[in-house]
Order: structure tokens, then sequence, then C-alpha cells
């Protein structure tokens, strides 16, 4: 009897027991399906599923939704994001409708970066739900075939249904339970922000096993390997919620300009393998941002291929 | 030069500052205790933020904000009040009649 | 409180370009407590709207009116002695108060003198911070007395976001992350078990997001 919550390969794959992984694509700022075509390329073979970033920190990009449906012509599972800033509720469940309709099996809700950070910081914005409350209205959607309202649907969307968490961001005393929160809500899968201080990440995960957490939702850590030490340093002092250790800001400044690349592949990779010994870690979320390529290198090194057949 | 005596610059009111300029000074001095030496602790403080707030509500007008100045001096030290007079008076010569008075415009 | 601020004086002198008598009206309510259109703002902005026609070889009568409140129509009233003898009125009254000036004296056009920001208090001399969104639906009891609408910058209220960093919002650090307050508050009333309930969407029909709104008291009406 075919229990899984919707028809998506992510899911399959972590309902097996393999470790996961999952990449992810920015789409372009202009009508330019080409683009995600290329960097659609770069990662075949390499995932599971791939996230398509919505408007990532406020910035017009060509929609998420569109984009998915290019990369899933090509093959893959995509992971569609949507964020709370831009739509409505009335917006949020016609587009998980459509996206249901469109084959797209997979959602992270995100509440999304504040507008004053983009692009465009005189638009209005909406923030009518946060993403606990799209979590747990989509879970409706798809377990009770109701809309936020009340009112039955017709045909029921059976995504499976993700968010994510930022295990260093403030107050690190309430992340596990915002995490829990989300789980409550109705969260099948969540994906943490990118992890470079393992020690901190070891110990939000010990405390998130021992709320039992880990049995209830899979968990994928975020990756991303550092190009330069002036990547290292802004993600540091310029990018909230990001914890970047001093030690690896002082490896990668013992190494020559042009081989700082390298050794972050190797920071990741290092990162990979440890994070993958922490109970309750179910697979790696890779985010290369702008740097596609380098996802097969990674996820090779890190033993990771091929991935699994299913 | 009119020269108006109040207690402490603090009690110079905002108001004071720009009506000057309205009835058509040419220029507008505050003397002050040197800071950390107000008598009433802080009266100088306040009267240079006023200062500082009249300058940009006259440079949105379009008259130079360097008619209006603030000063911090002990009232032991005649000769450098003697000198700001002379420094205000010389720096308004050179700017010339208040464009209040002239009426043809902006001067900045 | 209304806070409001008085508008760049450019702006302000570009609206009464064309007049030469204007009523210059004040209010004694919110906007004198926030120092941006009392009795002494009156005189202020007389005085510099006067100076400023100096330097342009021009002209003008200002009456200075400062009325209790503008945002009450017996208050209002009290100018309908003398106001078809000016051009135009400039009201540094929060928008209420130019409204209810706009639509009593149809016949001559009302300025807004002032741009009203928010709904908020004091926070140390000289300084007023934003406290209420006019929601319609108050859940303070809900956050520890703190606003999850008002003081998060994405109103979330099953917060914090990920981009809360030392207690500060991503949107800017000087901005205290809402849910940082609400967590320490709840901690210090012992009430953290309410951090776990999950909060359902809000209903924003009762704020300004259904349409203007009206409060009625029918045991006040006549």
């Amino acid at each position: 009897m075919n229990d899984y919550k919707s028809q998506s390969r992510l899911e399959r794959v972590l309902k097996a027991g393999y470790f996961a992984v999952t990449g992810e694509c920015g789409p372009p700022r202009g009508a330019d399906p080409e683009a995600i075509r290329k960097k659609g390329e770069l990662l075949i073979g390499c995932v599971d599923a791939v996230n398509v970033t919505d408007c990532q920190t406020a910035v017009v990009r060509m929609s998420s939704l569109a984009s998915c449906l290019i990369l899933k012509e090509m093959g893959f599972d995509p992971i569609l994001q949507m964020v709370t800033r831009d739509r409505n509720r009335i917006a949020i469940q016609s587009d998980v409708l459509g996206a249901a309709a469109l084959g797209i099996n997979n959602i992270l809700c995100l509440t999304g970066d504040h507008q004053k950070a983009g692009d465009h910081p005189q638009a209005k914005n909406v923030f009518d739900l946060d993403s606990i409350q799209m979590v747990q209205a989509i879970k409706r959607m798809r377990d009770e075939g109701r809309f936020i309202n009340g009112e039955e649907l017709t045909v029921r969307p059976r995504l499976f249904i993700g968010a994510a968490e930022n295990p260093f961001a403030d107050p690190f005393e309430i992340r596990h339970l915002r995490l829990a929160k989300k789980v409550a809500a109705g969260a099948d899968f969540i994906q943490t922000q990118c992890i470079f201080n393992v020690k901190r990440f070891r110990e939000w995960m010990k405390r998130v096993v021992d709320l039992g957490l880990h049995e209830k939702v899979y968990i994928l850590a975020g990756i991303t390997p550092l190009k330069s030490v002036g990547m290292a340093r802004y993600m540091k002092t310029q990018v909230p919620g990001m914890d970047v250790p001093d030690e690896l800001i002082e490896r990668l400044k013992g190494v020559p300009k042009e081989k700082q690349g390298e050794e972050g592949i190797k920071i990741a990779i290092e990162i990979i393998q440890e994070i993958r010994e922490i109970e309750g870690v179910h697979g790696v979320h890779i985010m290369a941002i702008e740097w596609e390529e380098k996802v097969k290198e990674i996820v090779e090194g890190a033993g990771l291929l091929p991935r699994p057949q299913i | 030069m009119r020269l108006i005596r109040v207690p402490c610059s603090g009690r110079v009111d905002s108001l004071y500052l720009i009506k000057a300029f309205e009835k058509g000074a040419d220029g507008v001095f505050v003397a002050g205790c040197l800071e950390g030496e107000c008598h009433f602790l802080v009266g100088n403080l306040q009267a240079k933020r006023r200062v500082q707030y009249v300058r940009k509500v006259l440079q949105a007008m379009g008259i130079n904000p360097e008619r209006l100045q603030m000063y911090n001096l002990s009232a032991a030290m005649g000769s450098r009040f003697s000198e700001i007079t002379w420094e205000m008076t010389e720096k308004v010569k050179a700017l010339g009649p208040s464009p209040v008075k002239l009426g043809k415009g902006k001067e900045v | 409180m209304v806070v409001a601020e008085q508008k760049p004086l450019e702006e302000l002198l570009e609206m009464i370009r064309p007049y030469e008598r204007i009523i210059l009206v004040g209010c004694k309510g919110c906007v004198a407590v926030c120092a941006a259109g009392g009795e002494r703002e009156v005189r202020f902005l007389a005085s510099a709207i006067r100076t400023h026609r100096g330097t342009e070889g021009r002209k003008i009568e200002i009456r200075e009116v400062t009325l209790e409140r503008q945002c009450d129509p017996e208050y209002v009233e009290q100018l309908r002695g003398f106001a078809s003898d000016y051009q135009a009125m400039l009201s540094i009254a929060c928008g209420v108060g130019v409204q209810f000036l706009a639509e009593r004296y149809k016949q001559i056009p009302v300025f807004p003198g002032v741009n009203t920001t928010f709904v908020g208090g004091a926070e140390k001399q000289g300084v007023w911070g934003e406290r209420c969104q006019c929601c319609g639906d108050c859940v303070l009891h809900l956050t520890g007395g703190i606003c999850p609408i008002t003081r998060c910058s994405k109103s979330l209220l099953n917060g914090p976001c990920g981009g809360s960093s030392n207690g500060k919002c991503e949107v800017d650090p000087s901005i205290p992350c809402g849910w940082q307050l609400i967590l320490d508050r709840l901690k210090e009333l012992g009430q953290m078990e309410r951090y776990l309930e999950l909060i359902p969407p809000k209903d924003w029909s009762k704020s300004r997001d259904g349409g203007p709104r009206k409060v009625q008291r029918e045991d006040l009406m006549r």
C-alpha cells in the first residue's frame, strides 16, 4: 500500500533510508529559460531534488514555479520555494494548487527576507501568513482537502512539505523549539541554513534529537562552499544568522588566492563527512551560490555518488 | 550689533533665532559657556542643538547657515568675546545683507 | 498617541507658494506632544515662512491658530468666523486634523504640513517609537505585552525568523528583534509554554485591510 504523501522522488529517497542530496538553483533576472537549463545541466545525476529560490534576498527574479517547470522538463524533481513576503493566503493557496496540478511535488515554505534588503525596498510587503501558518495550511489542503477557511477543495495537492530552520540565528535557545513548532504544523522535511560551525550545529542537533524531532521530520543540513576569504568574511559579517568560525577564515587565508576555492571545496566535503555522523541528519542541501559547477565535485568528494535510482 | 543677555544660553528658544532673521538680522550668534562648564548643567548643549536645527531651517530656505553661529567661552574671557564679535561681524560683512532684506531670492 | 514629523520645509513652501493669506492651524493634542504641530511649532513655522517670503521680496499674511484638537468638529468649528477671509489653510496636525478641516471648510484648500507617521509613544526625550499597528484585534496578552505585528518587521505571529541576529532585526541593526523581546518577556513571566502554541493566521479584515473602519457607541449617540 502506497503511503507516500506525494509523488516526490526526494520523499522516496528519504523514506528508503538513503542519505539524501538536494541542490539549489537561483533563477535569472530576465525572461531567460536557458539560464535555468544551464544550471540544471550542471546538477544532472548529482542530486535527488533541486530547490528553486523565490526572489531570494527580495531581489526580483524569474518566478520559482516557472523555473521549477523548466527543471522538471529536464528530469529533475524540483522543490518549489515560496515566501510569505509577496503573497497573501489567497495567492498562496492558489499557487499551491497550480504547482501540484503542474506536477511539482515538493514545496519549501519560507517567511522570506524583508524587502528592505532587496532591489525594490519601496514595495509593500504582505506577510499575511508566516512560514509556520503556511506549512499548516498546505498540510490541511493535502491531508484534509480543506482550504484555510475550512471549505473543501476538489482535488488535493499532494505535496511533500518542507520548511527551513536556522540553527545559528538568535535566539539560539529556542531554535529547536521553533523546529518543533514547524513539525507540529506539519513539515515533512527541513533544510537548514548553511553550516560552517559544526560544533554549534552538533549542539542544536542534540536538542533536536532530545525532543525526538528527528523521528518526525527529515533534516537536511545546509552546505555552502566558500570561494574565497572575501566571501567567508562577507558571510560572517554581512549576512544575518550566519556563523563562520574564525578558524575557517584563517585556514583560507593560509592558502594562496588561486587555491582558496579548492580549499573551500575541501572544507565543504569535510563538513559533509562530519555531519553525516551526527544522529538525526538525513541528508545535505548544497547551496553553491553562483558556483553550481562545483556541486558534482563536492557530492563526489563526499562519497555520495551515484545517487540512488528510485 | 545688538546684544541680548540671558541667564543661560539654554534659555535661547529656537523661535528667537528664526524671528531675528525674520526681522532682518544679517547674522546671529549665541555665546554660551564652555562645554562641561554650564552653570545649569546642559543649557549650552541644548542651545547648540537648537542652533544646529535652525541652521538647517535656514539652509532649506536658501539662507546661508553661516549667518547663525554658536560660540563657547567663559564669562572671564573678555578678550575672546571681543574676538568673537569681530569675527562674526567680518563674516557677516563678507556675506552681505541678509537675503530677507534684499528680497531677491536664495543665496545658497 | 499619533506621532508626526514636519514635512521638509521645501515641500511645505512649495504647497503654499501661490498664496498671500493663509491660516496656519496647529493642534494641542498628539502633535504638540511630539513637537511637530503644537502652538510653539505654529509660531516657529509662521516665522520661518515669513522669513522665506522676505527672501523672495513677497509678503504673506499668516493667521496663527492652535486648536484644542483638530480631530473634533466642535473645535474645528472655531475657525468659522474668519476661514473665508483666507485663501488656504496649512494644518500641522495629523492627517485626521487635515481631513476634518478640509471636510468642514470645503471652499478653501487645506494642506498637510506634517507627515503622520505612526501610533507610538516616547521612548526617551526627543525620541518616539512605533508601538501599534491598529490591527483591530489585539494579541498582546499572548505575547507578554509586546506587539508582534508592530515590533516584528515581518509581523510574524510565530516568530522569530531566521534573520534575527544578536537580538537585532535583519532590516536594521537599530531595530530590536520583536520576537527576541517577546521571548525574553515570556521567560520573565514564566510563560514560555505560550511559545509552543501555534498562533493561527490573523484576521486582517479587522484591520485597515478590511476597509476604513468606524467605532460606534450606541449608548453615547443622540
